[in-house]
C-alpha cells in the first residue's frame, strides 16, 4: 500500500522540480541562520544563489559527524529553541552524543515518513504494531510510534527488553506487525520457542527491521522463524531517524529513499567525488524539508549503491541497496552505535589503565556480544584476584554508563594486542552476517 | 621480618606458565614457594625466589607484568592443628588474611605458611607476641 500516493509516485521530472525548490530554500535558510554553514559555504566560495540546478548540490561542502560534535549541543539548529519541540541524540565518536532537534512540523514530517514506511510493509489502520525499538533518546522507538499513530494503526510501545513478557503480549494482543532490530527479531523467535510458543501461531504478517546491518541470509532466517515478511528500514538520527528509506513489500529489493524530503548521493569515501548510479560508495544525504536540524550533504559513512530502475510497487523514489559496511570504524552492537574511540575515552578516564585495548565483536546465537581486551600494565596490576576483578567490573560499568552497551572486559598481558605499523588493530569483528 | 614475593599476571592460555619458568631457569633463579590464583580469564602467579630483584628484572625484560609485594612467612610444626593455631590467633586479633599458601620444608618436620595481610606490620606484631615463629626473608630465600 502507498500512504502518500501523490508524493511517492511523482513523475521524476515533477519530483526533481520539487527537490530543487526545496533544496534552494534549505540552502538559503541554513546560510542565513546557521553560522557554521555560512562559514563553510563562504570558505568553499559558494553562495545560495549559485544553486541553480540539482547538479549544483555537489558544489556545497560536506557535513560530517565531527562537525556535529564541534557544534555540540545545539550549534547547528536552524531555529530558535522555542520552536524546538523534541531533542534526540545518538552516540558520538567520543563521550559526547550527537544531538538533533525537531520542530512541530519536523515531527509531522517524520511521522508521515514512518507512516509511509509502515504502509510499505503492508500496514493499515487495522494493524497492531508491536514496537520493540528502544524508546528514549534513540530515535527508533518514538519514530515508529508516531508513524504508527499517524497511520491510524494500534501501536504497542513495548520498547526493548523483558523478552518473555514481550512474547506473551505479542501473542495475547495479536500483533500483526513487528518493528525492532533484526537481531532482536531472531532473539524473540528463539525465546518464543523456549517458552513453547510456536512463532508460527502468532499473527505476525510483516516486520520492519533496521538500526543495524543485516543480510539476505538473516532475512531468510527471520522470515522462517517468525513466519512473516521481513523488510529493511534505514535511517539515522542526524538525518531524521528511521524512515529515511524503506523496502516495499511488493519488490523486497532495495530501500526507497523518500526523495521529496531527502536528496541522496553516492561518493567515493576517499576522494569525495560523486559516483554514478549503480556504483558502490558512501551514502551522502541532504535534507530538504527539515526545519530545526537541516543537514547539507551529510556523510552517513554507510556504504551502499543507488538503483534508479522503476519499481513494481509504483513508487518513483530511487532505491538504495542494503548497507554493506561503513567507511569509518563505527560498530553497531545490538542497535547501539559504538566507536572504538569512545571505549578509548572510557579507558583514559581510569587512571591505572593504559589505553591499549582491542574490541572483539561476536554473534552468540542471535545476539551480538562485545568483549573488550585491556592490557594490564604495572600500574593496574595487583597480586590480589579481587582487585583485578574489581577493575574489570569498573571498566564494564563505565562502558555501560557512557555508551549504553554491555561489554565483557577481559584483562590481557601487556603487548599482546597486535600493534600493526604503530597503529593497533582495534577491532575484530567476527560476526558473519 | 617481611618476605618479598613477586607476582606475575598470566592470561589463561596454554604454555604461559612454562614461559615464566623458562625465563627463571635461564636466569638461574631458584623457586622457593609458589601459588597460582586463577579466574576464568586470567591467573596470578605468586613466587618466592632466591633472588627477587634478578627474577623481577628477567621477567620484565621478557614482557611480563610483574609486581612485588610483602608477605609474611610463618613456621609451624607439620602436624594436625598447626595451621589452625595460627588462624585462631589472627582471628582473635581481627586480622584479615588476603590469601595464603603453604609448603613443607625439606627436613619434613615443619611447614611454612605464607600469608598476605592487608596490614602486614600489625600482623607480624600479633604473631610475634603470640610466640609464633616468623621467618626472616633472608632465611626463606636460601632455604
Amino acid at each position: 500500500m502507498i500512504y502518500n500516493m501523490e508524493f511517492e509516485t511523482l513523475p521524476r521530472e515533477a519530483l526533481e522540480a520539487i527537490q530543487l525548490r526545496r533544496l534552494k530554500n534549505t540552502v538559503e535558510r541554513v546560510y542565513a541562520t546557521v553560522p557554521f554553514y555560512r562559514k563553510k559555504f563562504d570558505e568553499a566560495g559558494v553562495k545560495p544563489s549559485d544553486i541553480k540546478s540539482l547538479d549544483d548540490l555537489k558544489r556545497l561542502p560536506f557535513t560530517t559527524k565531527q562537525d556535529l560534535r564541534d557544534n555540540y549541543p545545539f550549534g547547528l539548529f536552524a531555529v530558535p529553541m522555542e520552536n524546538v519541540v523534541r531533542i534526540h541524540a545518538s552516540s558520538g565518536t567520543t563521550g559526547k552524543p550527537t544531538v538533533v532537534g525537531y520542530t512541530a512540523r519536523d515531527i509531522d514530517t517524520w511521522s508521515e515518513l514512518m507512516a509511509r514506511a509502515l504502509a510499505a510493509a503492508g500496514a493499515t489502520r487495522g494493524d497492531i504494531i508491536h514496537n520493540a525499538y528502544g524508546y528514549g533518546l534513540f530515535t527508533g522507538g518514538l519514530g515508529v510510534h508516531y508513524g504508527a499513530e499517524k497511520l491510524g494503526a494500534s501501536v504497542i510501545p513495548i520498547s526493548g527488553g523483558n523478552t518473555k513478557r514481550q512474547i506473551m503480549i505479542m501473542r495475547d494482543f495479536g500483533a500483526t506487525i513487528l518493528t525492532c532490530t533484526p537481531s532482536y527479531a531472531l532473539y524473540l523467535a528463539e525465546v518464543a520457542q523456549e517458552m513453547g510458543v510456536e512463532p508460527k501461531t502468532l499473527k505476525l504478517k510483516a516486520g520492519l527491521f533496521g538500526a543495524e546491518p543485516w543480510s539476505e541470509k538473516m532475512r531468510d532466517e527471520i522470515e522462517e522463524a517468525l513466519n512473516l515478511v521481513a523488510l529493511d528500514i534505514y535511517g539515522l538520527s542526524e538525518i531524521i531517524g528511521p524512515g529515511v528509506s524503506v523496502e516495499c513489500i511488493e519488490a523486497k529489493k532495495g530501500l526507497h529513499i523518500f526523495e521529496d524530503h531527502f536528496i541522496p548521493e553516492i561518493i567515493d569515501p576517499d576522494t569525495g567525488e560523486p559516483l554514478p548510479y549503480g556504483e558502490t560508495g558512501e551514502l551522502v544525504i541532504t535534507t530538504i524539508t527539515k526545519e530545526a536540524f537541516p543537514v547539507i550533504r551529510y556523510r552517513t559513512r554507510d556504504i551502499t549503491s543507488l538503483n534508479p530502475e522503476p519499481c513494481v510497487c509504483g513508487r518513483t523514489h530511487i532505491r538504495m541497496n542494503r548497507v554493506t559496511g561503513r567507511s569509518d570504524d563505527m560498530l553497531i552492537i545490538r542497535g547501539v552505535n559504538v566507536f572504538p574511540s569512545q571505549i578509548e575515552s572510557v579507558l583514559m578516564e581510569i587512571e591505572e589503565v593504559e589505553p591499549h585495548y582491542q574490541l572483539i565483536v561476536e554473534r552468540e546465537g542471535t545476539l551480538d556480544t562485545l568483549t573488550v581486551l585491556v592490557e594490564v600494565g604495572e600500574q593496574a596490576f595487583s597480586d590480589e584476584v579481587k582487585k583485578l576483578q574489581n577493575l574489570e567490573r569498573k571498566i564494564e560499568k563505565n562502558i555501560k554508563e557512557y555508551l549504553g552497551v554491555s561489554a565483557k572486559v577481559k584483562l590481557v598481558e601487556p603487548k599482546t594486542i597486535a600493534r600493526s605499523e604503530g597503529k593497533a588493530k582495534r577491532v575484530i569483528d567476527k560476526r558473519k552476517l | 621480618m617481611r618476605v618479598e614475593q613477586i607476582s606475575i599476571f598470566l592470561e589463561n592460555k596454554a604454555g604461559r606458565l612454562a614461559e615464566v619458568t623458562k625465563v627463571l631457569a635461564e636466569a638461574g633463579i631458584n623457586i622457593r614457594a609458589l601459588s597460582l590464583a586463577d579466574t576464568s580469564d586470567f591467573g596470578i602467579l605468586r613466587l618466592i625466589v632466591n633472588d627477587t630483584e634478578k627474577a623481577k628484572q628477567a621477567l620484565k625484560e621478557n614482557g611480563f607484568t610483574v609486581g612485588k609485594t610483602t608477605v609474611v612467612a610463618v613456621e609451624v610444626e607439620d602436624k594436625p592443628g598447626g595451621l589452625n593455631k595460627i588462624l585462631e590467633i589472627l582471628k582473635k586479633a581481627g586480622i584479615n588474611v588476603e590469601y595464603m599458601y603453604a609448603f613443607v620444608q625439606q627436613s619434613g618436620n615443619n611447614a611454612v605458611l605464607i600469608f598476605r595481610f592487608d596490614n602486614t606490620d600489625e600482623a607480624i606484631k600479633v604473631l610475634v607476641e603470640n610466640g609464633v615463629k616468623v621467618i626472616e626473608g633472608k632465611t626463606l630465600y636460601s632455604m
